[in-house]
């Protein structure tokens, strides 16, 4: 038996189908997932992302800490409640995981990273602290991501009364707290929304309050073909210890200025900066009826092969979709190898989808 | 518990066959293979004329999760598809053993349709799975 979140009885009440994620007993879906990823593009559904790891980071040299930790620069935090993407690179540039930093003021951060990277990131944050007068406490909270169209507008009545007025005037990419209740207007999908992390214990009523106000369970399944669709990366899929953010579609992420800040990884990823890397992250789309998978082979003519990091079909606009790591080289299509067929699909740039709307056409 | 029709025969890998007479028959998946599978996006439907191996794969399904093979339980050539699946395969889903039936065989002769599961016998072969 895996880990339970503190709303596994909801799941199993709402028969979810629980699967193994990363130690943890989590919903895949509760019945279909095609449909749980419609009712986020056009409504609004709850995931249950309790699994994620909380770490706040405080102290003198909490902003000194991260900004040597981090590829992306936390000095660009100004305004409070500000959120910021970053990888967490190695010494030789490849991404150990990403994560959202939220800036509470220049003393306290908030970091929220993956799950199935949390030994051996709080290990190695651990470990880069001890040159720093910082402290990681990590926090043992629920978090519900609630997203789609009518999200914000469903979610906020049952938040404390307290947090409605400065949840509902949050700009993008922003949070904000009060006691053990955080709120982010983040997410995972593409769509308009908010990622609740608040006290275990109050965990299940709002799970009940969304659910009485018509908001639906969504599973693990659909939240990855909703964040494909949206052209986010998966850990571990998309970008590993042995890619670079240049090779993952990171690039954006990096922060090379100011020129004297280190941080680590800088200095094996500092040629990139110009030559750019030698393969790319690309987004496809499958010009055939098919299903595009992981680790299907990718032939791109005249110039070399490549993988599939990330497929699936995506409901939005029914067709196969990919991210795919390739030689660096312009072309507009490529080949996919399916079992024994060569499919054609053309190269775009992701994302697929943003609120609701196709992105490319098919 | 899925649903498992008296009248049908089934491979243990999911698949079932129901007996037209006179040489012919037509198959399809279970409702415990298309629950397992989840939401059917893909069919790589089988062609009339094609022929088919007991045990071998004659089509491939995919739903949103995974690939998975269709195994033919009989010798035979295929005599008729269902085109529908072709934009739906979501039929599959909704009715497995009606609708979302995959294909119709003209069964070879050397075919014996005895050592097919029974509808009893499936059914113990899922429990057995479950355990």
């Amino acid at each position: 038996m895996g880990k339970h979140t503190a709303l596994y009885q909801k799941h199993l009440d709402a028969e979810a189908k629980i699967v193994d994620f990363a130690g943890w007993d989590m919903p895949l879906h509760y019945g279909s997932q095609l449909n749980e990823h419609r009712q986020v593009r056009e409504t609004a559904g709850v995931f249950d992302v309790s699994h994620m790891t909380v770490v706040d980071v405080s102290g003198t040299q909490a902003q000194a800490y991260l900004r040597y930790l981090l590829a992306n620069d936390v000095a660009r935090l100004q305004e409070t409640g500000k959120a910021l993407y970053s990888c967490m690179l190695n010494e030789h540039g490849g991404v150990i995981d990403d994560l959202i930093v939220y800036y509470v003021d220049t003393n306290n951060y908030r970091v929220v990273v993956n799950a199935a990277t949390r030994e051996k990131d709080l290990a190695w944050m651990q470990k880069q602290a001890e040159n720093y007068a910082v402290s990681l406490q990590e926090q043992d909270l629920s978090m519900l991501a609630v997203q789609g169209p009518q999200a914000r507008a469903m979610a906020l009545p049952l938040l404390p009364s307290s947090l409605q007025a400065p949840v509902a005037a949050l700009k993008p990419f922003f949070a904000a707290w009060e006691a053990d209740w955080f709120v982010g207007r983040t997410g995972y999908t593409g769509e308009d929304g908010i990622e609740i992390m608040l006290p275990n214990e109050a965990a299940p009523g709002l799970w009940d309050a969304l659910l009485a106000a018509g908001v639906k369970p969504i599973g693990l399944g659909a939240r990855d073909t909703l964040r494909l669709e949206a052209g986010m990366n998966l850990y571990g899929a998309d970008m590993t210890e042995e890619t670079t953010p240049c090779a993952s579609g990171l690039g954006w992420t990096l922060a090379w200025t100011p020129e004297t800040r280190d941080f680590i990884g800088r200095a094996a990823i500092e040629p990139l900066r110009q030559d750019g890397a030698e393969q790319l992250l690309i987004g496809l789309v499958l010009l055939e009826k098919g299903v595009l998978r992981a680790h299907q082979k990718v032939l791109v003519e005249g110039v070399g092969e490549g993988e599939i990091t990330s497929g699936t079909f995506s409901p939005t606009l029914n067709a196969g979709i990919a991210l795919a790591r390739v030689p660096s080289a312009l072309t507009e299509q490529v080949k996919v190898q399916i079992r024994d067929k060569a499919v054609l699909a053309k190269v775009v740039k992701p994302p697929f989808v943003r609120n609701g709307k196709a992105l490319v056409e098919v | 518990m899925s649903e498992v029709p008296a009248d049908l025969k089934y491979l243990k890998s999911h698949e079932w066959l129901h007996d037209l007479g006179d040489g012919f028959v037509t198959i399809g998946i279970t409702d415990h293979a298309q629950a397992l599978l989840g939401d059917l996006v893909f069919i790589d439907l089988p062609e009339v004329g094609q022929k088919v191996e007991a045990g071998a794969e004659c089509t491939v399904l995919e739903s949103v999760k995974a690939a998975s093979d269709v195994y033919s339980p009989v010798n035979g050539e295929i005599v008729e598809v269902n085109e529908a699946l072709g934009d739906a395969p979501e039929i599959i889903n909704s009715d497995p053993y009606g609708d979302g039936w995959i294909c119709r065989i003209k069964l070879s002769d050397n075919n014996d349709l005895s050592t097919l599961l029974d509808a009893a016998a499936y059914t113990e072969a899922l429990e057995q799975e479950a355990d």
